[in-house]
């Protein structure tokens, strides 16, 4: 049957025909859709880790465990997840495992653009690259294949632009899998260095035999065969960009990109006058190609940042036919338009957390979700991000450099369940001095709303424990624990007051549900009175996008359509213009 | 044959659907079909677009500014902004709804107040629709894209009338197929 699937859709789909009987990841733009449409599926297990590396240990046990098994996670997740990755690939496992991760060329959505082809050459792992919905599907079943042709994990990378087109994609039915016993054997599975040793070996062994595998595999290593001056040697949407691009040049598609294919790659250069590589992020591929002694072009033509979109694939060709390259130019008359950032939504409750914190001089230390919007105009409250749970731990940090103004350290629910709780415990143990806060929306919002351990719901759909906050704190020995609604104006302020002054460490835990989640939380939309409106622009210091003044000089208006009714203006506007 | 459309607008004002139907039509009418969507932090008031690709044999789902076959914007100044992936004698399809930017409820820009003229002056193939307004008389103002989607259908090789409505009735909810189809007709003018 062919059904119009998104290349993350095209995963699940091939996750559930390879017999998958058990799939974990962490939520991330732009792998998040993977497991939520696994899930769907009967007989398999699925499962929202609360982080990475949580997700990648517990399909590790379920692999050497003797079920097939998938992670997913986007490129940073890997960060996280590296740790057992390493030590996995000397193990190997038992069923198969994939370990998914979607890269973020162009940097859509993510704080760095990372290559995991280089995650890859360090554990000493299988990578596969399919280049659209088709491949991710058929890709999938066979990284399980070959993963247990090696006994190791595989991973299959895919970037933005694979996770999110849509192809006709031939299905197929399930193939279940019989559990495969677990069978002791502490040499293979204890990595002690006396054994360790040993597993080192027979890695660079495997890997020999995975780069004579590639080289004859036709399934996922394809040639566009057409002209032998010019011969491209490209790997996922890329090569199909320039498949299209260079109608008189072969392309060589690696689909199975590490171990290298060297034989192939020496064949096919062979046949062609000269050699491309167009790859898109670091020039992994091209570095090897000149050292087998092969004369190429690539980055000398390729930019190294950003996504290589067919625009860019189009200069790539001129550049390489020495002819000049003037893409269209935005129109004169688009030249002073307004731009539209992201921004947080109308009614949401971080912004009442940052109006609140934009009160009062401090440093403010923020983490990964909708939060980081924070950072824009006109509430610009937050100084420095990093990374997930870094809200907690750079506020100890900078604190302890001294720093004079008080340091808030700000992450969310999912962010302090990922890895926030280690901070908090650190800060308590080292005696530590910032406000920690957790801006506590019940939901792992940016990524569109996914369960995590504080909510009290599985992916599976089933009630389960949530994870409370607050006795977590007191348990790591955090003495000072206080909950507010954010929307509180006055209590908010009064908290902030008291605990950034307190002289020992606090938790402050704002909560209220995020709005584009809690539909039941979206009240009647509110109306600016003209007659009581002074002009004063108090309200609009909230950025809040359901206030709109269609120029400078206008009163304020509310557009009934966005606002949510949660009455921040309202509380803001001092001539009570707003009801 | 090959035929790339864009489509543009507003996190939340539905131009996926419109995505959606377009590739449903021309699958149906046995066309290879990719689509690219931007997600990301769209659904929070940010630019979105979305590409559709159907012809023959088609490569990759994306393709260079300047090859648009047609445009559609459901925000009257977003279609300005990708007025150069439309190639020369292609069709716009252009809503007149105006969203105001946070930046420029923040005085930090201005929303151009001849947004008309600059639209009939850069697209010389243009429909432009009070696409909430007709919607709203039609019944649901919700169907603001299907009316755009009837109008850019307009510009479009290959997909006859009733494989649309065909698709129509594929993706909308049953309740809603009478209406949209309405609202289908009034954009494409039939
Ligand atoms: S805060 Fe009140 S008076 Fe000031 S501009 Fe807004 S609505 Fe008008
Ligand atoms: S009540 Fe005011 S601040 Fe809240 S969503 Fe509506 S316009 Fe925005």
């Amino acid at each position: 049957m062919k059904q119009h699937l998104t290349g993350n859709e095209a995963f699940a789909r091939g996750a559930w025909e390879a017999g998958v009987a058990a799939a974990f990841g962490y939520p991330g733009t732009p792998s998040t859709e993977i497991l939520e449409n696994l899930v769907k599926y009967p007989d398999v297990y699925c499962e929202w880790s609360p982080n990475e590396k949580v997700a990648l240990e517990s399909a590790a046990g379920a692999a050497i465990g003797g079920i097939r098994s998938l992670v997913t996670m986007k490129c940073v997740g890997l960060n996280v997840a590296s740790d057992p990755m390493m030590t996995l690939s000397y193990t190997g496992i038992v069923a198969g495992m994939v370990i998914l991760v979607a890269d973020d060329p162009g940097q859509h959505s993510s704080q760095t653009e990372q290559d995991t082809r280089h995650y890859a050459r360090l554990a000493k792992l299988p990578v596969l690259e399919p280049g659209s919905a088709i491949e991710c599907r058929s890709f999938m079943i066979k990284a399980f294949e070959i993963s247990e042709r090696y006994r190791c994990p595989v991973i299959v990378r895919s970037t933005t632009c694979v996770s999110h087109s849509r192809f006709s994609v031939e299905t197929a039915e399930r193939q279940p899998r019989e559990r495969i016993p677990f069978v002791k054997n502490p040499s293979q599975f204890v990595p002690l260095p006396l054994w360790g040793r040993t597993l080192r070996r027979k890695v660079e062994e495997r890997m020999c035999r995975q780069a004579v595998d590639s080289s004859a595999d036709t399934e996922l290593n394809t040639i566009f065969r057409r002209g032998a001056d010019l011969g491209i040697v490209s790997s996922g949407m890329v090569a199909l960009e320039c498949a299209e691009e260079f109608p008189e040049a072969s392309v060589l598609k690696l689909g199975w990109a590490w171990p290298f294919p060297d034989e192939l790659l020496r064949t096919f250069a062979a046949s062609c006058k000269r050699i491309a590589v167009i790859e898109e992020g670091d020039p992994i591929l091209e570095e090897h190609i000149r050292s087998l002694g092969i004369a190429c072009h690539g980055k000398d033509v390729t930019p190294r940042c950003g996504e290589l979109t067919p625009e860019v694939v189009a200069s790539i060709h001129a550049a390489l036919d020495g002819r000049p390259f003037q893409p269209p130019k935005p129109v004169d008359e688009a030249a002073d338009l307004p731009s539209r950032p992201p921004m947080l939504c109308a009614g949401c409750p971080h912004r009442a957390l940052f109006y609140a914190l934009a009160q009062f001089d401090v440093i403010v230390t923020g983490d990964i979700g909708c939060y980081s919007l924070g950072v824009f105009p006109p509430l610009e409250r937050t100084d420095l991000l990093i990374c997930m749970g870094g809200g907690f731990t750079l506020a100890h940090g900078m604190q302890k450099a001294g720093e004079t103004r008080p340091v808030v350290g700000i992450v969310g629910d999912s962010t302090f369940f990922h890895s926030g709780i280690t901070g908090l415990l650190n800060l308590v143990y080292n005696k530590g001095n910032a406000t920690l806060i957790v801006s506590d929306n019940r939901t792992t919002a940016m990524t569109g709303h996914q369960d995590h351990p504080g909510t009290g719901r599985t992916l599976m759909g089933e009630a389960t424990l949530a994870a409370d906050i607050e006795a977590i704190a007191r348990a790591c020995g955090m003495k000072r624990v206080r909950t507010v609604n954010p929307f509180d104006l006055k209590a908010m302020h009064e908290v902030l007051k008291e605990e950034l002054t307190c002289g020992e460490p606090s938790l402050i835990i704002s909560r209220a549900p995020c709005i584009l989640k809690e539909k039941t939380a979206v009240k009647p939309a509110l109306a600016i009175n003209a007659e009581k409106c002074r002009n004063c622009k108090s309200c609009l210091k909230l950025g809040c996008p359901a206030l709109e003044t269609p120029d400078i000089k206008a009163k304020p208006i509310i557009n009934a359509q966005l606002c949510t009714g949660c009455g921040m203006c309202s509380a803001v506007c001092p001539f009570k213009a707003i009801s | 044959m090959i035929q790339n459309i864009l489509l543009c607008g507003v996190g939340g004002q539905g131009i996926l659907l419109a995505a959606k139907v377009i590739a449903a039509a021309a699958v149906k009418s046995g066309f290879e079909v990719t689509t690219n969507e931007i997600h990301g932090m769209a659904q929070r008031g940010g630019s979105v677009t979305a590409f559709v690709r159907y012809g023959d044999t088609v490569f990759s789902p994306l393709f260079r500014a300047g090859d648009a076959d047609v445009i559609a914007s459901m925000e009257a100044i977003e279609a300005l902004r990708y007025a150069h992936w439309l190639r020369p004698g292609g069709l716009a399809a252009v809503s007149r709804q105006r969203l105001i930017p946070v930046t420029v409820s923040s005085g930090k820009a201005k929303y151009p107040a001849d947004a008309d003229e600059r639209l009939a002056k850069v697209f010389p193939r243009l429909e432009y629709i009070d696409c909430h307004v007709e919607a709203k008389k039609l019944g649901d103002a919700r169907m603001a894209n299907i009316i755009l989607l009837g109008a850019l259908s307009r510009g479009l090789d290959g997909i006859p009338s009733p494989v649309w409505e065909e698709a129509i009735r594929a993706c909308v909810k049953p309740q809603f197929v009478e209406g949209n189809l309405a609202a289908f007709r009034f954009g494409r003018k039939e």
